[in-house]
């Protein structure tokens, strides 16, 4: 097993009276596609959204446990949360290109981290861009509003936005879940480029993707961690019947 | 069966008659003001129409001091209410605390509703002898008293339509710029104000339409010297705008003189200029659109 890069620990989290996590401990191990799936409703968002703290600013939400990244607890005081952000990033289901150029997209994050120098920022554009595998297809309209491509195009666009930060961490929120088959193809072929570099947390929009790119896989069934381990394993031979009875179809 | 379809034919028919009257309504008043103000643009000649002095007395129709009177008074309106206005709004939405927004929301509406000419007495009484102190002017009946009370009345229609138009975008969006490591006054000025920009600029152009069509709040506040605002002290000088014109001069005219139907001409330009301002705002937010994605 590689080195675990996020542990969490007995990590309890509600919305008000609706209780989203239930007692989660589970770990996340470096350079490889962590797999978090289930029924909806089951909380996989919200654990991704509490791994960068996304959630700081909803009001009236309680959280116990702990979320350690490199051993160090994020929501401890004193932790840089625009830091931590940097370090952590997060591609939603919803492509969303921010108003501007794609390479102003790009470009945006390094930009409020203090990159200035327009090589530097170039070299960031190109990489990201390639990275995403999306640099064939922009190379030559890089000035043109980013809402002008297509929705597999922006989703990437998104992809290659968080990795110009360069994140030690990828959350990635159904990425493909609005996508066809080869835009999503595309996609996960690039995980599997970016997993050797990153680590990567992934909700799949579905089981068959769960197990195309699943390194290790979890099953959360109504705020609980029902069961994790490697992938393979998970798929062949779940430990737990409710695990079975989901990815075999008979429920959910 | 039958009575049933009866009263439904009787209530669609009304519907009919009051919509399509309302629309006849604006059209007739519309003629009215063409067949009223036509006849200066045939009896003035263009030169004396578009000339610098404004003396009916003389048969001296220059309509320029008054047009850009109208347009400095608007724009220094506009200026001061712009920043404040989407400031304010940026504040109360994103900003301020829940329960503070349940507050200030219903209360800037209600500034709303304060009659001009209460508005205009304030500027007068309180307003004008600050500015004519502060500046050591000879008067304080300037256009920077009037575009200052114009600002006041805009910002409750800027600030509610610019607030409307900040809670209509997504909180993923918001989740989008945090997510980039950006702070949350970095994530609202480059995500969340861009996202909202044409529901922004509707509420400008709705705040710049109640300035330039305002009439009392701006007559009882800027002095009505009709000179040309083209020194560089204009702001704090004096000026007459069209529609203080028209309103003060309208109840003193020989119906159907030239002079009458020059105000009427007046009434037709400010209509053009209105006019002409909202087109170039909507044609803006359609080519925004056409673009694609935000809006």
């Amino acid at each position: 097993m590689n080195d675990i890069k996020i542990r969490i620990e007995n990590l309890t989290y509600s919305y008000g009276d609706k209780v989203a996590l239930r007692d989660v401990t589970m770990d996340i191990p470096a350079n490889a596609i962590t797999v978090v799936f289930g029924p909806a409703g089951g909380g996989k968002t919200t654990l991704l959204r509490l791994i960068n703290r996304l959630n700081d600013l909803i009001e009236g939400t309680r959280m116990s446990g702990r979320v350690l990244l490199d051993g160090k607890d994020i929501y401890a005081p004193g932790t840089d949360v625009i830091d931590l952000r940097r370090r952590v990033g997060m591609v939603f289901a919803l492509p969303l290109p921010l108003p501007g150029t794609i390479r102003e997209n790009v470009e945006y994050g390094p930009r409020l981290a203090g990159i200035r120098d327009p090589a530097r920022l170039e070299e960031i554009v190109v990489r990201s861009l390639t990275q995403a595998a999306l640099w064939d297809e922009v190379k030559d309209r890089l000035d043109t509003p980013a809402s002008a491509l297509s929705g597999g195009q922006q989703q990437r666009l998104c992809l290659a936005r968080s990795l110009a930060l360069e994140p030690e961490v990828l959350l990635l929120d159904e990425p493909t879940s609005g996508l066809d088959p080869i835009s999503t193809g595309r996609i996960e072929e690039t995980l599997f480029e970016l997993k050797q570099r990153y680590t990567i947390v992934l909700v799949p929009h579905s089981i068959q993707q769960a197990a195309r790119v699943a390194d290790y896989a979890a099953f959360f069934l109504m705020g609980e961690l029902v069961e994790w381990q490697p992938g393979d394993l998970l798929f062949t031979n779940p430990r737990d019947r409710r695990t079975e009875d989901y990815i075999t179809g008979r429920f959910g | 069966m039958h009575p049933r379809r009866w009263t439904e034919f009787a209530i669609e028919s009304l519907i009919r008659v009051l919509g399509l009257s309302s629309i006849g309504f604006v059209l007739l008043i519309f003629l009215f003001l063409l067949k009223e103000g036509l006849p200066a643009f045939l009896q003035v000649p263009p030169e004396n129409l578009l000339g610098t002095r404004w003396y009916p007395t003389f048969d001296l129709f220059g309509t320029l001091p008054l047009i850009l009177g109208s347009l400095l008074v608007t724009a220094t309106a506009i200026s001061i209410a712009l920043p404040l206005g989407v400031a304010t709004a940026v504040f109360v939405r994103e900003v301020a605390p829940g329960w503070a927004r349940e507050v200030l929301k219903p209360m800037i509406e209600v500034l709303a509703g304060i009659p001009s000419v209460v508005l205009g007495f304030f500027g007068m009484t309180v307003l004008a002898p600050l500015v004519r102190e502060t500046l050591d002017a000879p008067t304080g009946l300037t256009a920077f008293t009037g575009g200052l009370v114009l600002a006041y009345m805009a910002l409750p229609t800027i600030i509610s339509v610019a607030e409307d138009a900040l809670d209509a975008v997504p909180k993923s969006y918001r989740d989008a710029g945090l997510a980039m490591g950006a702070t949350q006054w970095q994530t609202i000025w480059r995500v969340v104000v861009p996202a909202a920009r044409s529901g922004i600029l509707t509420a400008v152009m709705l705040g710049m339409g109640r300035a330039i069509g305002e009439t009392m709040a701006v007559m009882m506040v800027t002095g009505n010297a009709a000179r040309m605002p083209t020194t560089i002290d204009s702001l704090f000088r004096p000026v007459r705008t069209m529609t203080a014109t028209i309103a003060a001069e309208m109840g003193e005219v020989a119906r159907g003189s030239t002079h009458y139907h020059v105000l009427f001409g007046i009434g037709i330009i400010l209509f053009v200029i209105t006019f002409v301002l909202n087109l170039v705002a909507a044609g803006a937010i359609f080519k925004k659109r056409r673009r694609g994605g935000l809006r």
